[in-house]
Formats: C-alpha cells, structure tokens, sequence
C-alpha cells in the first residue's frame, strides 16, 4: 500500500476491483464504511461475483475474469476524451511529456520488436529520446506526437464503451455510469483510492493490470495524497515483510538484485546501476545503489568482506535464468532434478498451481523437509486419503521430515502490515511439546552444516564459514539481535560526506538510518530499507503511541513505518508546483518557503524546492512513469491480453493466446483447454470465516464454513440440472473436484459479444487434513503458468466443465 | 511491553475498591472484611497481559494475549484468552471471525508437537529426536551442494549456483526469522529460494 489503512478515511471514492475487502480483510474494510458514513464517500465494486463488498457498495457492475486491462484502458480513454485529468499533476508529477524513439509501436495486439520464437520482445525502441546533453528530451507543452501523452492517447482509443461490453461483459451503461463517478475524482480537491488484492495478481498478465490502475490514478492526481493511492491489501501477515527483505529467488534484502552470471563481477554488476537521473537536478535515490549493497555484504561476512575481494561479491549466486521461482522449481522436480526441498510455514500442496503435477514432483525428491506450527497437506502428500488424496504411498520413496515450530503467540518480533508499518510483537505462551523457534531451528541446520564442511572439508567452504554470526548465544540468536543487523551500524567511524570532520555515528553504534550506508566497508545492514527501526534510541517498531495530529489518520509515533517512518508514499506530491496542498482541507506535506512541513516525512529531501525537485524520487525522471520504457516484460502500456484459456479469442489478434511473453512449459502448454472442450470459466476466491490452509485445523472457523462448495449461477444450474446442495463435478484438463453446488444470484451469465459467459466460483479452505471435511482446492483445476514478469500463477481465470455428480462423497 | 496501566492492574485497584466503598458506606465494617476475602478476582486479574497482532491477513491488527504464567519473566504460560486491541489505530479493538477465534489455533490438534519423520516407501510418520532429524537433514545438505553446485559456468565466469536444492519461506514468520534464512540460505548458493508472495 502506498498508504496506510488509516488513511482510507480521507477518500471520496473507493473502487474496489481485483480484490473483496470486505471479505478478506474486514477490519481494514471498516475504514471504507467510516469514509462513507463520515465523508459521504462512495464505494464502487467490479468484480465477477455480487461480493460481500459489492453488498455494501454505492455502485456494482459485473466484468469477466481476466478482462481487466480492457476495462482500465477504456476507463483512461473515457478521461481523455472528457477532459477529466489533473493537468498540472500530469505535466509535472508523470513522463507524460516525455518524448519516445520513433521506432516504437503497436498493432495487432503486439508492441514493436516482437519475436515469436523467443515468446520475447526486443525493448530497444520502448524508450526516450535523449538529447545530447544526456538528458531526455521532454515537450511540457504535450504537443509533441511522440510524446508519451499522445502515444497513450492513441493507444487507448482503441477502448471504447462498446468494446468494454463486448470484451468484458460490463453493460455499456454500468462502465459509462462508473466513469463518471471516477472522472470526479479527477479535480485536484477531489481524491480515489484503490483497494485490489490477488483478483488482480493472479493472472499470466497481473502485472499489467496493477498498472493500468496506477496510471489512471496518476492521470486523476491521485498517488501521493491523503485519500488516495494504489493499495494492495497484502494476503498474509508478513507476506510484505519476506517480500521486503528479499526470501525471492532474484533478490536481495530491500528490493536489490541478486546478480545473474552475465554480471560477470563486482565492476560490471554496478555499471548498470548508475541511475544517473534522467532530467537535470533529480534525486534517483537508487545512485546510492552501492551503498546499500556493500553494507548488505558486510552483514553477510563481515570482515571477510573486503575492498580487495569486492566485498565478496563472487560468493553470492549468479542466475542463469529470470528466477528459480516456485513454477521452476516445480518443474525442475518433475524432471528429477531437485535432491532437497525446505517448506517453512508453507502448504504448495494446496497453494501452487496443478495438484496432480505437484504430487508427481514432491514424489521425486530424495528429502522433504517441512517446518510448521500445524500439519500440512504438504507433509502428508505421500498419504492415502481415498479420492482427496489418491496416491500409493509404497511407490513413492521421498523420506519427510517434518518440524513443529512455534506460531505467533509464542515467539518475538516484528511484521511488516500492508501499509509498511513494521509491528513488533511479543511471545505470550509456552510452545507445545517440543516445538522450536524458527531462528533456532535454522540456525542448528546452518552450524550442523557448517560443522561439517570445517571437519570433512568440501567444495566452497568460504561463503559458509566466514558467515558473520556473533550472536550472544550462537546456537539462537534473539530477535533483537536479528533487528539490529536489519538496521545496521557503524563498524568504524561514519563521517559526513561533506564535512568529514563530523562525526555521524562512532564505531559500535546503531546507524540513525539509510542516509549513513557508507559503501567503503564501514557499515554494515541487512536490509536498507528497514534502517530507522532500532536505533540507539532503542526499538522503534515496539512504540505504541496512538496520537493522531488533527486525525490526519497517520499515526506517526506508532511502531515505524519504512522507509523512514514515511506513512505516505509520494507524499510530495500532495503538493502543487509551488509547494502547496492540492486541497487545504487535506494538507499532507507543505512548503513553508524554507522547508517541507506537515504530518509525514518528506519523501525528498526536506530543503528541496518544490518547483525543482520531482516527488518521484526512486525514478530516474523525477516523475512517475504512464510509460514504463523496457521495465516490464510485456510492454511499457498494458494491452488486452486474454488467460490461457479464454471463452473467447483476442480481439486484436486472434491467433494470440495468453500472454505473448508468458513462459510455458512444453507439458503444461499442452495442458491447456480450449471453451469446445471446458466451456465454463472458472475464478477462485476466500470466504471471510476462513484463511487459506490454516483455520480448517481451528474447530471454530470449521464450524462456521465446514464443507468445500462451489458457486454458480441460477442460469448455469437451469443449464446443467445442478440444484442448490447437490453434488456437482467440476473438472479441468488437469483434474477433478467434487463439491456441493452454491446456487446464486450472485453470478449473473454475462455476455461478451454472441458469447454467453457463465461463471464458476471455486473457494480455497479445503484439503485432506485439519477439523473441516474433507474436500479440494481449486488448485487441482488451475493451469501451471505464471504472471510474465512475476511468475504469480493464473489462478483467477481458467476453463472447467461442470456436471450433477451423484452420490455422496466420501467425508 | 509499553502499556503504562495493564488492565490487569486496573482491574486490581478497582475490584478491591468497589468491594470496600459499598459495603463500608453500608455501616457492615466486619461483613466487609469478610466480603473482601472472599471476593473472587478477575479472571484476568490472574494473568499476564502480552501485545501481539493478529497471524492472518496483513492488516495486522493489534491483539492483547492473556496467559497463566508469563514467558518474559521464564515461566511457563499457558494462553486462556485473545481479545482486540483497543488501542490499535486500525482495529480499534474489533476482530475478524477468524481473529476472533485465534486462541483455538494456538491450541489446535492438528498443532504439531515433536520431529517426525516419514521413511521411503512407508504409509506413517515415526517420531524422531531433534538431533538425528537435524543431523540427517545437514547431511543431505552438505551431499547435495557437494555433488551439485556449479562454482564456474561454460565461460568460466564464477557463478556459486546451487539449484538442486530449493528453499521456501513463510508467510506469517517475523522479520526477524526471515533475514536469518535469508543469511543461511544465500550463504550456501541456494538459487531457489521464494515465499507465499510468489502466489
């Protein structure tokens, strides 16, 4: 989130798409009903399925699932053409007068540089034209054809009302409806805020869709502001935290890149990074990318880091590929070729895509190690449990070990929320039987093998025994420890950089933050981003104050936000060209001549003049981006790219399945149905009683929902003969699931052209082990592709088939 | 911990107050003596007041755990009850239907409670001790980079790739753990490493 879940209450609008708040997360949702009772804000839900949000909302339109991109882009077009854009915010907070290389295009659904073969395009033209004073060259005046402005301009004017209907299935007049409401927004005293989850993630184009929302609200001036934002209502309780401090198999703690083997070393890894700013006097925060790095390295190992052995850069791992994501990795231990595998609080038996591929790879390890407070189906994957897990235990020859490990309750530390604040907590039970910390655990798994390698010797000792590890205790090192190292400190004497008599921080001590990262081997911390959480004022993520400045609704002083304790990303941008409030009632942060005031920290520097300095700071432009270069894999806009399998074929080029630049594995490309033979289209979703794998092992939450269901419409059961209750079959190319049928008036058929489209709604909390009944996921059903640029599988939009199945079902 | 008044301590000072103003200003000075013995505690008078946040979604809202015992001071506690935070800025107190149930999931049954391990070809899980589970599993590590890491590529370009064992992270784990697995993991070359944010 860019904002805090406090902040909601400052909107006028909420649009609720690719995401159920009101379902999932019920008590961040109590924001939005506080802005419309107190606020009179309005609340719009699109979704597939009448929602519990929908429920509450002031507007509802229907949409296919994976049809989103068409939606965003005619909703930007319908801004455009109606003159409901914050211009001043355009021109100056976006690249939209950024002037792009002629070679760049679009047409039939492809952008220029295309190779079919690869499934790869050639970025080179998605650029700006630089100028030879080494900057890139802009048009304030918007006039220019290449501007990236007009090239937006045109490139959304293919999104009509019309083809939202014949794309989408929204009624034109439900689409046109909304945009008005929107188009409100787009006055500079006016603000929108965005509520999406995995309805938006979850898709071989999730990437895209995430975007086209962020540029319609940049276009209306809403990122940066109270009220507004782009807010993804992060799943799990640290899911944003493990994300932060890079457990991805191409990071490293605070958004920094693992290097691939084409960074051959330290000299050509950082020739990269440069980020010299793109226009004269911006920050591009991201040239201080070796200071992060090399304090990073120094956490690792230390004195064994050192200037002459580039800070032990050659220890790290070299990628050959994009990533070893899940999907990869699945697919390398269907091939054989994965001896070990470490699920730590993890469930993939239910979560990845294509249960039956994942049974098939789990039973070629030679050793499965899982770590979890609870049972997993994970952990028991080689058990017969009848028609929920059918497998023949002698035949599969993977030995598991299975760890307990203590939950919540039982251990300190800190999690990261989806707003950023970083919550410390502390323990409150004793852990059952013999069940450990995860610190501990880890940490005898790591001297065991350490052990090993000082006694027996072995290839590539160095990265392992010159870890850095002077903990207290080697054998648990405490949270407080661990927090610390995040931060980072002083391993000798940190000086200003511009007076080098002053002294910052003295050897020993906690750094106050980032801004003292020294990338000369006197500091070290883990994770950048993070620093300001434990200084030597103590435990910034343990502060509990809850005042609230003019209920501004940012809470300074509670725990600590990243980066910085900034509770609003882009916060400068709440300001216009001359440092003032876009809307004075709803001040964020002020220019008083001298210096930024107000309720947050400043996201540049505190004496940067408004008129010269972009809010964008990260970015090379100063600006944000409606165009995104070569940054993203499957274009710098987002164009209609239908799932996998689809209903219905791309309008803009029929022959183009998918995501053109998805990676498809050989068997799972051949996996993939056509609507001939699965007519139905399928989504997933989570009921509010329910989290995921987990509370079905809580006797109460398996009381509340206790049996696997699906959910159709009342046409669809006409249909088939499906009554409300009964049994159903529902079964993709890759599997089959029995469930009990949800009747609804929730699901309306849609029509998308001459293509009547019913819907399938298939929940997620059930699986064969735990206090509920026995049933399936939708993960026995859902195709083995990713997102193309994140490797997120497409979950929300897949082909079924459905039928009354009869008898009961073994329980 | 940084409440200044816990509740347990608030309910101390009241329940003994209320007991002795009512039936003193009554006239009853042995009957409140007796009254006053007699008087039951608050339940959560008895227990120790810890703040947490909720494990579930992101929201992360702040939860108050009371327990028999009291683990900050290295006594054995057991958790007996699980209420919002009222002073949390976002929760204000309330709960979800599955916050509001999460005491039954610290206690669930399906709570795993010592090592096991379940041998080739075998239908059940046997118990195993921490030291032989840990051992096996370093050994089948230390194997494993062995036999398989890949120290330089067809260029000769050094690249400490280790694929053939992959690792994946939690989602509800802390900070704190997180950046020790990270620490361990990446120390060895494990390039498949990911968590719950990849799905």
């Amino acid at each position: 989130m860019t904002n805090p879940w406090t902040d909601i209450r400052n909107t006028d609008l909420v649009v609720v798409m690719g995401g159920n708040a009101a379902e999932a997360h019920p008590c961040g949702f109590k924001w939005v009903t506080e802005a419309k009772a107190h606020r009179g804000a309005k609340l719009i839900v699109v979704d597939p399925r009448f929602t519990r949000t929908a429920s509450v909302s002031d507007y509802y339109a229907p949409i296919r699932p994976g049809s989103d991109i068409t939606f965003l882009m005619a909703m930007i077009n319908w801004m455009i053409q109606n003159d409901k854009v914050q211009w001043e915010y355009v021109k100056n907070f976006t690249n939209a007068a950024f002037i792009v290389k002629d070679e760049f295009g679009w047409s039939d659904g492809l952008f220029s540089g295309y190779d079919p073969e690869k499934r790869d395009y050639d970025k080179s033209s998605w650029d700006y034209v630089m100028g030879d004073d080494g900057f890139a060259q802009v048009d304030m005046t918007l006039q220019h054809p290449r501007c990236v402005w007009n090239l937006l301009k045109e490139h959304v004017s293919r999104y009509t009302p019309e083809l939202v209907q014949q794309i989408c299935g929204t009624p034109k007049d439900r689409f046109l409806h909304i945009a008005q409401m929107i188009g409100e927004c787009s006055a500079p005293d006016k603000t929108m805020t965005s509520m999406y989850a995995l309805g938006w993630t979850q898709h071989s184009k999730g990437a895209q869709n995430i975007r086209g929302m962020a540029m319609l609200q940049l276009i209306l001036g809403n990122i940066g502001v109270r009220g507004g934002g782009m807010n993804a209502l992060r799943g799990h309780s640290n899911i944003q935290g493990l994300t932060d401090i890079g457990l991805m198999s191409n990071l490293i703690p605070g958004y920094l890149n693992i290097p691939t083997e084409k960074e051959v070393d330290w000299t050509t890894y950082m020739s990269s990074r440069s980020f010299k700013p793109l226009r004269p006097g911006q920050t591009s925060y991201w040239q201080n990318y070796s200071k992060f790095m090399v304090s990073f390295l120094k956490a690792m190992w230390g004195d064994a880091a050192t200037a002459e052995n580039d800070w032990a850069f050659e220890w790290l791992p070299k990628l050959d590929v994009p990533g070893y994501d899940i999907l990869r990795m699945f697919e390398l231990m269907k091939a054989g070729k994965i001896t070990n595998y470490f699920c730590q609080g993890f469930n993939p038996l239910l979560a990845f895509p294509n249960r039956a591929k994942l049974t098939e790879a789990l039973s070629k390890l030679q050793l499965l190690v899982v770590m979890d407070p609870l049972e997993t189906e994970t952990a028991r994957f080689w058990e017969n449990h009848g028609e929920h897990n059918d497998v023949d235990s002698a035949a599969i020859q993977t030995e598991v070990i299975q760890l307990p490990t203590t939950c919540f309750a039982e251990d300190d530390g800190s999690l990261v929320n989806s707003g950023r604040w970083l919550q410390w907590h502390w323990a409150a039970g004793t852990p059952p039987g013999q069940a450990r910390r995860d610190t501990w655990i880890m940490s005898q798994i790591f001297l065991r093998v350490k052990k090993l390698y000082e006694t027996e010797g072995g290839v590539l000792p160095e990265p392992i025994v010159n870890l850095t590890w002077d903990y207290a205790d080697p054998n648990e090192p405490t949270a407080e420890e661990l927090a610390k190292e995040m931060n980072g400190r002083a391993l000798s004497d940190v000086h200003d950089l511009k007076d080098t008599t002053k002294l910052l921080t003295p050897a020993g001590k906690q750094l106050v933050n980032f801004s003292q990262y020294r990338d000369d081997g006197s500091t070290m911390g883990a994770c950048w981003i993070f620093s300001g959480s434990w200084t030597e004022d103590g435990n910034m993520m343990a502060r509990r104050d809850n005042t609230d400045p003019d209920d501004a609704g940012m809470y300074p002083n509670w725990t600590y936000a990243w980066p910085l304790n900034r509770r609003v990303l882009y916060n400068r941008a709440s300001a216009d060209l001359k440092g003032k409030p876009w809307d004075a009632s709803r001040k964020l942060m002020e220019w008083n001549g001298e210096k930024w005031t107000g309720y947050d920290v400043p996201d540049i520097a505190p004496t940067s003049k408004p008129d010269e300095v972009g809010p964008f700071i990260m970015n090379q432009e100063g600006t944000s981006r409606l165009f995104t270069r070569g940054m993203m894999r499957d274009g710098p806009f987002p164009t209609h790219m239908e799932p996998f399998e689809s209903p219905i074929a791309n309008p803009f080029n029929a022959q183009m399945r998918g995501n053109p630049v998805a990676r498809v594995f050989a068997d799972d490309a051949a996996q993939f149905a056509t609507s001939d033979e699965f007519p139905f289209v399928a989504t997933s979703y989570r009921l509010t009683e329910h989290f995921h794998y987990w509370t079905k092992n809580n006797r109460i939450n398996a009381a509340l929902q206790p049996e696997f269901f699906v959910e159709i419409s009342e046409e669809l059961a006409a249909l088939k003969g499906i009554t409300l209750g009964g049994w159903v079959r529902v079964w993709s190319k890759r599997g089959s699931v029995k469930a009990k049928a949800l009747v609804t008036k929730r699901l309306k058929p849609l029509q998308c052209g001459d293509k009547t489209v019913y819907v399938v709604g298939i929940p997620l909390h059930w699986g064969f082990v735990g206090a509920a009944r026995k049933g399936w996921g939708p993960n026995s059903l859902t195709p083995f592709v990713g997102d193309a640029n994140v490797e997120t599988p497409e979950f929300k939009a897949f082909l079924v088939n459905i039928e009354p199945a009869t008898g009961e079902a073994v329980s | 911990m940084n409440i200044d008044l816990s509740r347990r301590g608030f309910l101390k000072l009241a329940g003994a107050g209320v007991a002795a103003t009512s039936l003193g200003a009554l006239g009853f000075g042995d009957a409140e003596a007796a009254e006053k013995a007699h008087v039951r505690a608050f339940k959560l008078a008895s227990t120790t007041e810890t703040r947490n946040t909720c494990t579930y979604c992101s929201v992360a809202c702040g939860i108050l755990i009371y327990s028999k015992g009291d683990v900050a001071a290295g006594e054995q506690a057991t958790i007996v009850h699980i209420e919002g935070d009222a002073d949390h800025p976002t929760n204000r107190g309330t709960l979800c239907p599955k916050g509001a149930a999460l005491k039954d999931i610290v206690h669930s049954e399906s709570r795993l409670t010592t090592p096991r391990i379940r041998r080739p070809g075998t239908d059940r899980f046997d118990e195993i001790s921490w030291d032989e589970a840990l051992d096996k599993i370093a050994r089948a590590l230390k194997d494993d980079r062995d036999a398989n890491i890949v120290l330089k590529n067809d260029a000769g370009v050094p690249v400490n790739r280790w694929t053939s064992t992959g690792f994946l992270a939690a989602s509800a784990t802390t900070n704190e753990t997180a950046w020790l697995t990270y620490k361990t993991v990446r120390a060895m070359g494990i390039a498949g490493l990911d968590n719950q944010a990849r799905v």
